[in-house]
């Protein structure tokens, strides 16, 4: 649903090699979104290492529902358990799934992609059609039913979000492809008798890392969005380790008397899904000048 | 019609039946590859119960017996003769609670997306009619807010202050359908409808500002402000009809995700639609319900993508060239 909202207008077209870090740091909203990502990729870390001010799980009966304050910076939930370090966690393993599933898309997608629009006829024909079956499910809906099938663990919910966006990849490197087999060069190492394989390795992949790093950046925003939303629907993250949609779930009914515990989980589940859209934003502008101030 | 589009129509019907025939090979295989079977499912922890004989009955009389391939004709061919299956915990058919359902659905769908279109088109135009400017920025800021803030995130926040602030909760009595009870149904229909409508509002916008920068570039619109067209009819006469393809195609596309997609906040406000039918199927583990209701969304899904094909090819004569 909403949650892959940009997925048609967001294909870049026009995009060459490599990251421009100068480019990025030029755009405002590219270094805002590399700005905000990285200081949540800090405290991600900070809370996988274990430097929190709390264990994440650690309940404390005596202060259940504690406002913000010195002892605990974001307050308490329903447990007592330190909402900040939760927070921190659930940010951490959003994360981790994400990169996972992102891991998986892209790799599983690109070497679709490539093949299919290098190699075209029967290949092509089989994963377009494959892609255009995964497309026919509403995102949300997909990783949901498929969440539900594989018994949960980290894994399975990652793969459950992978399988939503290796299409996507599938079609953002196809096109692009389908022009670079045409190059003078790509001919020339054909005729020079270079194998297939060899070609998409050295010659058409490394001129697609650009598209291919700017859709892992917006990738990783809506796979945070649908592992939140899996998370809310109790399909996410496995309990009772902490996440940023379960966090919400548990807080609907305590809005009321305790809104911290919604506030928190909240507002960094907005900044990181934000902050990774204007990151990809920034990327692409930078990558592509032509699209610079129209987005 | 010329020969040659229709030609392309027949393509273009003929992938989206395939398409569909994958969808349900997808489908059947997703929920056949589900850690035991229905009879384990029905029975629940009795099924380690059953006598060898007892579980060959059963497995025979839903044709578990069967190859998997039978079992896969089988299915298709009760989907095509109209049966989708029963429902053993609400005693009804698939059908039946489909047809339900569906209405629940399609009714948010229709009034998010106008919400949407009517929040996002004008905030589109407004960002494209100065760009970097500030109007631009606020415009981009509230299309960013739209993108970031998670439907169901957004769904439990207002759920809460309505109901606790002002006292606003029509969807804690019950759901009422609009033949019924017209009023209370809209009222009940105008909070998700605004959450799911924020959220597609986002892509529209900038759908349209992309779009409407792009043709306000080229010579025609030069031409028409040289020769004094005046500027509100050259925004939507000239431009915006120009513009229409991309946003139609994005509206049509959401429109389809918001079949099956607005799982989450139909579930959160109480709306019996096909997306919680989804989901309480695979809470209770009715996989009957599950495996028939998204082959349903799905089907949905490609008609509206087909429509909206369809459709822009009307808008745009250049696309039916193409």
């Amino acid at each position: 649903m909403t949650e892959n909202a940009s997925i048609a207008n967001a294909a870049p077209t026009k995009i060459g090699r490599g990251v421009p870090l100068r480019g990025l740091l030029r755009s405002p909203s590219g270094m805002a979104g590399l700005v905000i990502t990285g200081i949540l990729a800090i405290v991600a870390i900070c809370s996988l290492l274990g430097w929190m001010p709390a264990d994440p799980a650690a309940q404390d009966p005596t202060s259940r529902l504690q406002p913000p304050g010195a002892a605990n910076w974001f307050g308490t939930d329903q447990f007592g358990r330190d909402i900040f370090s939760r927070t921190a966690s659930g940010v951490a393993n959003s994360a981790l799934i994400a990169v996972i599933a992102v891991g998986v898309a892209m790799t599983v997608g690109t070497i679709g992609g490539v093949v299919a629009g290098f190699v075209r006829g029967v290949p092509d024909t089989l994963i377009g059609g494959v892609g255009n079956v995964l497309f026919a499910f509403p995102p949300l809906l997909l990783a949901l039913t498929l969440a539900s099938v594989f018994t949960r663990n980290w894994f399975t919910v990652a793969i459950a979000i992978a399988v939503v966006y290796t299409p996507i990849f599938v079609r953002v490197t196809r096109g692009p492809v389908l022009t670079l087999r045409e190059i003078d060069y790509v001919t020339a190492a054909r005729a020079t008798g270079m194998g297939a394989a060899s070609i998409m390795l050295r010659h058409v992949l490394p001129n697609i890392t650009g598209i291919i790093i700017v859709q892992v950046t917006l990738s990783l925003s809506w796979a945070v969005l649908t592992e939140a939303a899996l998370s809310f629907r109790g399909l996410g993250t496995p309990p009772p380790a902490a996440s940023l949609g379960s966090m919400i779930f548990d807080a609907r009914t305590l809005v009321t008397v305790a809104p911290w515990t919604l506030l928190a989980p909240g507002a960094v589940l907005i900044l990181l899904v934000v902050g990774l859209n204007l990151l990809g934003d920034g990327l692409r502008d930078a990558l592509d000048p032509s699209r610079k101030g129209r987005r | 019609m010329t020969s040659f589009l229709r030609h392309a129509l027949v393509r273009r019907v003929g992938g989206a039946l395939l398409t569909l025939v994958g969808v349900a090979i997808a489908v059947f295989i997703m929920l056949r590859a589900i850690p035991g079977d229905q009879v384990t499912a029905q029975f629940g922890t009795e099924a380690a119960a059953l006598t060898a004989e007892q579980r060959a009955a059963l497995e025979s009389y839903y044709g578990l017996d069967q190859p998997l391939i039978v079992q896969f004709f089988t299915w298709i061919g009760s989907v095509l003769t109209g049966n989708l299956g029963f429902s053993a915990r609400s005693q009804q058919s698939v059908l039946d609670m489909t047809l339900a359902a569906l209405p629940v659905t399609l009714e948010l769908a229709v009034l998010s997306i106008v919400l949407a279109f009517v929040i996002g088109v004008p905030l589109g135009m407004l960002a494209a009619s100065r760009p970097n400017a500030l109007r631009d920025w606020v415009s981009q800021g509230v299309g960013l807010a739209g993108l970031g803030v998670p439907a169901f995130l957004l769904a439990t926040t207002l759920l809460a202050i309505a109901a606790s602030e002002f006292g606003f909760n029509p969807n804690g009595r019950g759901y009422a359908p609009l033949h019924v009870d017209p009023l209370l149904n809209l009222q009940q229909m105008l909070l998700p409808a605004l959450v799911l409508g924020f959220g597609i509002a986002a892509p529209i916008m900038r759908t349209t500002r992309t779009a409407v920068l792009e043709v306000r570039s080229l010579d025609f619109v030069r031409t028409a402000r040289a020769k004094g067209v005046p500027p509100r009819r050259l925004q939507v006469h000239h431009i915006l009809r120009n513009a229409l393809v991309p946003i139609v195609t994005i509206s049509g596309l959401q429109f389809g995700y918001l079949l099956g997609g607005a799982v989450v906040v139909e579930q959160i406000f109480s709306l019996p639609g096909i997306g919680r039918q989804v989901l309480l199927g695979i809470n209770q583990k009715e996989y009957a319900v599950v495996q028939s209701t998204v082959l349903v969304i799905a089907l949905l899904f490609v008609i509206v993508n087909l429509l909206t094909d369809l459709l822009y090819r009307r808008i745009d004569p250049r696309v039916r060239a193409e």
